[in-house]
């Protein structure tokens, strides 16, 4: 009689702990049956692209949350890279050109010097900038996402860039070895994420980053030098972002300074929703994953069920609030 | 009704992989000081915040003013009379004195329909308190100005501010000067005559046997007795906590100091009030006691030590070669460690499992591919130390807010015992440990000494220190006012210097 009420409880336990991912599964299922296309093909491989876009940058930012900082100046980020990306990758003949005389470049070559970049540019100075300077995160990386978006539009002109090289483009919209469900993106976002989930479990850097984000205070005196951590955290968190900015020019076959706005704020909400303590010191790669992934779904659904757009705007930001008051009531309810 | 205000009978609470509590009891008295006693992790925090609210008991019955309760947050513990006092402060540092004691509870008045706080009423409340109590704080003040210690008393102010009929004091003293322990006895005097029962936890034997009417033993979890305290010994009470006889308090000495080593040069402080112009020498294998009195700035001189605090000179030698330390982390580089004083402030990571908090300082070390981290190692010292120190964990996966005061603190030690550091500065290792457990802690750090490495153990513990230390610094008011060994090794010298810039 009272096992039964102890399993009972932690039943219930585990519904409220993981309660959203609950219900949008199910609600998933649901709308799986009323329209088979949602378990369609085109679909699964769709949302597998969407979501590995956003796990890469959910990845960058969970560093930084885990470290009880903050990155607002993601989305610009991805958002700029991808310019940059797709003004190095036109085709040789496209007349809006924007530097007429350059051929094309080994993307790969675009891609690494990007993410190398970024992480000594905006990554370097966003940690400057939250460790030396003592700014506060938030307001630190906002004045960094303004200013970035700022050059970007003179970096753009504010104009579209188009006429990318096929190679860049097919790439994004192919398969691994052919795989329908399997994107090439989606490769790049596993193993992004093993190598995440390496250097965050099984490396000292891992191990420091999450003492402190559990007491600040307790790690400088364990010897963990937290300006020197922070500052990485950010550099890594601006070379994801760089990738994800060139993943995501290829899969929209163009850009413009508008790309990956915001994007930011679903990074954090996928985090949140996955498990990353909004309090520091906790989070799992796989939560991670999962978060990202369960709001995307979330949002296909609704577009699959003819929900207006408005209204999903409604609901995820309903979604967000209830994944961080029950993350928060984990804290709160100890009993 | 009964002669008790409060019976808990045959209370059982488990967390995951522990039975915290299995069946315990505890009857108070009105107008009663009763002890509660037992090691690290016998249950006697979480027996206190089930009745508090904190924690929900799976079983058992709480009688109290003869009518059966069950309280399911603190609030409706205070509504009640039952006031707490908790081993961790929870302070808010940058509110004033009287805010942090009516946290929650502000006086209110009306203006037309509308309640706003009686700040009037709240600082006038407050003053009149602190001036019954003798303390000649300032109500006003910010709860930061104070000390620790007075923080320590402004929380037990609170618990008195409710009006209480129990009080419960979860080692009270910990952080307290002899003087400010007169103070509070005074006060529990006071109460005790106005009816109140009293609940008292602490590992301090003489506090327990100088204030207490009553005894009560736990050991893990179970209720062994209680006892009129006046039929009591500290041998027998730790007998019966331990279960079996302790004969010493401190183990034998093992080391013999060798040749100095460790050299700290004319350290003073950026701020006038705190530490200047000093400078000492330890010996290798040598185990250094510091001695003074709360506010004699021996815990800022060994956090200026390890780079923590700002400093206008200061030296640091090993062996005669100049150590540069600008950080905790060039300190540990060069071998010098610090066990700090505040366990929660500056000493666990709450949410990370024992594990990681055991191998956090040593992730460096312990290698594989000059990249990874080698767990398997780390996990092996893990255990071994949880061995050792007998530390009371379900696992070594298990977060290490999930401990007993006691427990956290052993982890914390283990840590920079991984560490295997040349000089090991301790400051108050102790605090908050059982008689068993410290008898543990004195042996290791002997062996260490015996090993070579030098020990510098801050402590307000004089008899502790006179018990395992080869020689004491004395320290006052910033300055050191100098050394005792051998014969000199009492309380009275050490007393005398430790007192000699005060009138
Ligand atoms: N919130 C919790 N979750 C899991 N286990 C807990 C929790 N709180 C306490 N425990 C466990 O319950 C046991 C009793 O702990 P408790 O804090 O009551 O000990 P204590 O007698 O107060 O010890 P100390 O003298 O060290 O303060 C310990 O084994 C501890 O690990
Ligand atoms: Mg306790």
């Amino acid at each position: 009689m009272k096992e039964n009420k102890f399993n009972l409880k932690k039943v219930g336990n585990f519904l409220i702990n993981n309660g959203v991912v609950i219900l949008i599964i199910i609600s998933a299922i649901i709308v799986g049956v009323d329209n088979p296309n949602f378990f369609g093909k085109y679909n699964i491989k769709n949302l597998l692209m969407n979501v590995s876009v956003r796990a890469v940058i959910a990845f960058g930012i969970a560093a930084v949350l885990i470290m009880r900082n903050n990155d607002l100046s993601a989305g610009r980020q991805v958002g700029f890279a991808g310019c940059i990306a797709a003004t190095l990758l036109q085709k040789a003949d496209y007349v809006q050109k924007v530097y007429p005389n350059l051929p094309p470049l080994n993307m790969w070559l675009v891609c690494a010097l990007l993410m190398i970049g970024f992480a000594l540019t905006f990554g370097l100075i966003n940690g400057l900038v939250v460790s030396k300077m003592h700014v506060p995160a938030f307001i630190g990386t906002y004045g960094m996402q303004t200013v970035i978006y700022g050059i970007c539009l003179v970096y753009t002109g504010a104009q579209p860039i188009g006429g990318l090289i096929d190679k860049y483009t097919d790439w994004a919209a192919g398969s691994f070895l052919g795989l329908d469900f399997v994107p090439n993106l989606g490769v790049v976002a596993l193993l992004v994420g093993l190598f995440i989930w390496f250097l965050f479990n099984h490396t000292p850097f891992g191990k420091k980053m999450y003492a402190i984000g559990g007491n600040p205070n307790a790690a400088s005196v364990s010897g963990i030098n937290i300006d020197r951590m922070t500052i990485l955290s950010y550099m890594l968190a601006a070379a994801l972002f760089a990738l994800a900015g060139f993943m995501l020019g290829a899969k929209a076959g163009g850009t413009s300074a508008a790309l990956a706005a915001g994007y930011e704020l679903f990074a954090i909400a996928g985090c949140t929703i996955g498990g990353v303590s909004t309090n520091g010191g906790i989070g799992k790669v796989s939560g991670i994953i999962i978060g990202v992934l369960v709001f995307e779904i979330l949002k296909i659904e609704m577009q699959f069920v003819g929900v207006d757009v408005a209204y999903t705007y409604v609901v995820q930001g309903i979604v967000i609030v209830i994944a961080i008051a029950l993350d928060i009531r984990k804290y709160i309810a100890r009993k | 009704m009964s002669e008790y205000v409060l019976e808990m009978k045959n209370i059982c609470k488990a967390f995951p992989g522990v039975q915290a509590l299995n069946n315990a009891n505890l009857a108070l008295k009105a107008g009663h000081v009763h002890a509660l006693m037992g090691e690290n992790g016998a249950g006697k925090s979480t027996l206190m915040k089930c009745l508090f609210g904190i924690y929900k008991k799976d079983s058992g019955q709480i009688i109290y003013q003869g009518e059966e309760i069950n309280n399911r947050d603190p609030f409706e513990a205070l509504n009640r009379g039952i006031a707490m006092v908790h081993q961790e402060l929870l302070p808010i540092p940058d509110r004033t004195i009287a805010e942090n004691i009516y946290v929650g509870r502000y006086p209110v008045k009306k203006i037309g329909p509308i309640k706003v706080i009686d700040h009037k009423k709240m600082y006038n409340d407050a003053q009149a308190l602190l001036d019954e109590l003798n303390l000649n704080f300032d109500a006003h003040a910010k709860l930061e100005t104070l000390t620790a210690s007075q923080m320590q008393l402004v929380e037990i102010c609170k618990a008195l501010s409710a009006d209480a009929k129990i009080v419960i004091l979860d080692e009270p003293t910990a952080s307290l000067t002899l003087k400010e322990v007169d103070k509070l006895f005074e006060i529990i005097r006071q109460l005790t005559e106005k009816g109140c029962g009293v609940i008292y936890i602490s590992h301090k034997m003489d506090e327990i046997l100088q204030i207490s009417d009553e005894i009560t033993i736990m050991r893990d979890g179970q209720y062994i007795g209680t006892w009129d305290a006046s039929e009591m010994t500290t041998d027998m009470i730790i007998e019966k906590e331990v279960g079996r006889e302790l004969k010493n308090l401190y183990p034998p000495k093992i080391n013999t100091p060798g040749e100095p080593v460790f050299e700290v040069k004319d350290f003073c402080s950026i701020h006038e009030h705190s530490f200047q112009h000093c400078s000492f020498e330890a010996r290798d294998g040598e185990i250094l006691g510091v001695a003074g009195l709360v506010g004699a700035q021996r815990t800022e001189l060994m956090e200026a030590i390890m780079g923590l605090r700002g400093t206008t000179s200061g030296e640091v030698f090993f062996k005669g070669k100049k150590l540069n330390i600008k950080s905790p982390s060039d300190a540990i580089k060069e071998g010098v460690t610090l066990l700090t004083e505040d366990r929660r402030g500056s000493g666990i990571f709450g949410v990370l499992s024992v594990a990681d908090n055991v191998g956090i300082a040593s992730v460096n070390d312990y290698l594989l591919y000059r990249m990874m981290v080698d767990q398997k190692k780390i996990n092996q010292i893990v255990d071994k130390s949880i061995g050792e120190l007998s530390i009371k964990t379900p696992s070594k996966k298990t977060q290490i807010q999930h401990l007993s005061g006691g427990n956290q603190q052993k982890v914390i030690i283990s840590r920079w015992l991984a560490k295997d550091p040349e000089v090991l500065i301790m400051d108050e290792p102790t605090r908050g440990i059982d008689v068993g457990a410290k008898y543990e802690i004195y042996s290791i750090i002997g062996r260490l000494a015996k090993e070579g490495k030098t020990i510098i153990m801050v402590s307000s513990e004089m008899p502790e220190l006179i018990g395992v230390c080869d020689r004491i610094m004395v320290m006052c008011e910033g300055q050191i006012t100098g050394f005792v060994e051998g014969e000199d090794m009492n309380q009275e010298k050490i007393m005398e210097l430790s007192t000699k810039f005060i009138k």
